[in-house]
């Protein structure tokens, strides 16, 4: 049949969802994520109000701030997960909760859970990240190598270290083909060598001309791509 | 997307979902347990005399089942809501709708199934003659999926809440009102002898308008949660 | 444009202000209304020839049966809207009107069960009604306490507007199921509380009330709205200068 699913049925109810998109080819051209004017608010605190940004392919945006400056709700925001209370944000032009699932289809969370089975082992657990995204060129076993952990294939995520399921979390982004990248604190429970590890993909992917939105507490070291910074305590 | 991946994330989801029960197997037999339990009580309470238990059986069956699929509810989504694999599958490139009904459908197989094969059981306990049982086991099959399909609209609504198990009860058992009188009559009426076609009629339209229905409105109500 | 009207009808301010203009008039309308249906279904109707006076209860208790679902109605219509367009009022009314049905709905089973009394005897029957009645209660009590049970007052909205209108589409599959159920389990004497053939006089009655419920439950939900608009705006200009001291 080849017809193309998951148009305009099911996400955000919305009146304009009666003119679904149809089949927009991203072309290097308009590829950008704007948000113009967003507003949090949380338990009656504004956390930002009016905030804009546009980043490009080959970007990165760090977002700082303290604990509780709304970093991981601008994230979710980003994602289309949560809805701004006011302000809109665009992906290649278009409002993102128009998008719906073709939005997903070209970005990855990895958010302050992990987003893993821990009774699965990791081989499954990528294999299902995979099925759920875009299938992207590198396969789970690979995957795996790149992140370190070559060998627990098989384990059961539930005995594996913090670190190492971190790891995993962050493989789930080497498995799916995604052009942009929102992740919060991806370095929790590394180490040293785990921090230099998820830099250097970091790099390679904004190389590779993808888009990256990302929060940390620690200073993030990222000499290629341009960076734009936010700080939300300001 | 195509629909060749579509139906290839559903079919994986659902494995992962059935995997994830067979590693806790132990678990699964607790509805089950319930299920006879509960209705064991009834002669206890009300004493065991046949005609009263024939009289009552189909009715006690029905809400012991309705029971011991709202102890098990709460499983749809809990456990991915903690671990965050929940929100994995709002941000999927699939439809939320269809990935839902790959989780109510493992949902169904691992505690509403095991319901119908304890139900003859249950029958001989309360004397129900065999065709009566016959019926209980249909209906049970063509009722329990909407069971899961309408327990998890009220599940998604209270996943993100700290004690939302409290509350899913009353938000789940009014809905669950119509299923209830067709089943239990329609198994009253097989052990009276009498044909039971309009109420296996009406229990079968119950679960279509279920099935397209209530994995929309989980769906959005899984947004709502999570957001 | 059409959506900018819309937009400034659902201005929280203005229809702050606009409420509290027609509050007086609603109240004084709902109350001679209610006075004339009690006077004429009280004392110049007749005494029906079968329940005798016991049957003028239904002036009460069919107009708040009619309220308890028309409310629910609205409110899931209301969530719906608040829910496509995300008009904050639209969300205030819905949930106004939550406590508002959910009384309705009790006093119309307090008022059928006070009727029951004198014809059969007990406090409570199981008619068709009166179990409908009961269903549609717990459905309005699950709505309010999911939204107590929701800290952010917009999500909260939401989530009891897919409920609402996960309701709505069951009560007349849960109102046919019970009618049915009813039927078959009818007893020797058959609950009847619509009266059979209605007279002028009685029906006038009926109408009053049933336009002062209305009325009453506009009022209301007027005046719960514009204190939940308060809460809701309580950091915006506007209200601020409402509560200072003049």
């Amino acid at each position: 049949m080849g017809q193309t699913t998951g148009k305009g049925y099911d996400y955000r109810f919305s009146p304009s969802i009666h003119r679904p998109l149809l089949n927009q080819t991203v072309s290097q051209n308009n590829l950008s994520l704007e948000a113009t004017g967003l507003e949090c608010i949380r338990d009656d605190r504004t956390l930002f109000s009016d905030l804009e940004f546009t980043l490009n392919p080959g970007e990165a945006l760090i977002l700082e701030g303290r604990n509780g400056s709304g970093k991981t709700s601008l994230l979710r925001i980003l994602c289309g997960i949560r809805l701004p209370d006011a302000g809109s944000v665009r992906w290649c032009g278009t409002d993102i909760t128009r998008l719906g699932p073709d939005y997903h289809e070209h970005t990855a969370y990895v958010g302050h859970r992990d987003g893993i089975k821990l009774d699965l082992t990791p081989l499954e657990n990528l294999a299902v990240a995979r099925a759920l995204g875009t299938p992207g060129e590198t396969s789970p076993t690979a995957a795996l190598e790149q992140v370190e952990l070559y060998g627990y294939e098989d384990v059961l995520t539930r005995n594996l270290s913090a670190g190492q399921q971190r790891r995993l979390a962050l493989a789930r982004l080497l498995v799916t083909d995604s052009l942009l990248w929102i992740l919060d604190e991806p370095f929790t429970s590394l180490d040293r060598r785990g921090i230099a590890l998820v830099e250097s993909l970091l790099e390679q992917h904004t190389g590779k001309g993808g888009l990256l939105a990302v929060t940390s507490h620690h200073a993030i070291n990222l000499d290629n791509p341009p960076v734009q910074t936010i700080n939300l305590s300001a | 997307m195509t629909s060749d991946s579509l139906t290839r994330a559903f079919a994986l989801l659902l494995k992962r979902d059935l995997l994830l029960a067979m590693r806790h197997r132990a678990e699964m037999i607790n509805p089950l347990l319930f299920f006879v339990l509960v209705t064991s009580l009834f002669p206890l309470g009300i004493g065991a005399y046949p005609e009263l238990l024939r009289a009552v059986g189909p009715g006690v069956i029905w809400v012991a089942a309705l029971l011991a699929a709202l102890l098990s509810l709460d499983g749809i989504f809990r456990s991915d809501f903690e671990d965050g694999t929940l929100e994995q599958l709002l941000l999927s490139s699939h439809p939320v709708s269809v990935l839902v009904l790959a989780k109510v459908l493992a949902h169904w197989l691992v505690t509403g199934l095991p319901l119908l094969l304890v139900a003859p059981l249950l029958g001989i306990l309360l004397d129900l003659p065999v065709d009566a049982i016959r019926i209980l086991m249909l209906t049970l099959l063509l009722g329990t999926p909407v069971l899961s399909l309408l327990g998890a609209v009220g599940v998604a609504l209270t996943v993100g809440l700290r004690k939302g198990g409290k509350i899913l009860s009353l938000l789940v058992l009014p809905l669950y009102v119509p299923l209830l009188i067709f089943a239990a009559n329609a198994v009253d009426t097989a052990a009276a002898g009498l044909p039971v076609s309009a109420h296996l009629l009406f229990i079968s339209a119950l679960l279509v308008l279920a099935l397209s229905l209530s994995p929309l409105a989980t769906a959005a109500a899984l947004r709502i949660s999570l957001s | 444009m059409f959506n900018n009207f819309f937009h400034k009808l659902a201005s929280p301010k203005y229809f702050y202000h606009i409420a509290g203009r027609l509050l007086p008039w609603l109240a004084a309308g709902c109350a001679v209304l209610m006075l004339a249906g009690l006077y004429y279904g009280l004392i110049v109707a007749p005494p029906d020839y079968q329940q005798g006076d016991s049957y003028r209860i239904m002036f009460v208790h069919v107009p708040a049966a009619w309220m308890s679902l028309f409310i629910y109605v609205v409110m899931a219509g209301a969530g719906a809207i608040g829910l496509v367009w995300r008009i904050k009022l639209a969300e205030v009314i819905a949930i106004s009107s939550a406590t508002v049905g959910a009384s309705f709905t009790f006093l119309a089973l307090v008022t059928g069960s006070i009727w029951g009394k004198p014809m059969w005897g007990t406090w409570w029957v199981w008619d068709a009604r009166l179990t409908s009645e009961l269903v549609l209660l717990f459905l309005y009590l699950g709505i309010i306490a999911l939204y107590s049970a929701i800290d952010d007052k917009r999500t909260a909205a939401r989530a009891t507007a897919i409920l609402a209108i996960v309701g709505v589409v069951n009560i007349p599959i849960i109102h046919f199921s019970v009618e049915w159920w009813n039927t078959l389990h009818q007893g020797p004497t058959v609950a009847k509380f619509g009266a059979p053939s209605i007279d002028i006089s009685m029906l006038i009655p009926l109408l009053l009330m049933a336009v002062a419920f209305k009325l009453y439950y506009v009022l209301v939900v007027l005046m719960r709205a514009r204190c939940e608009v308060l809460d809701r705006e309580r950091h915006t200009g506007w209200v601020k200068q409402l509560a200072e001291p003049q």
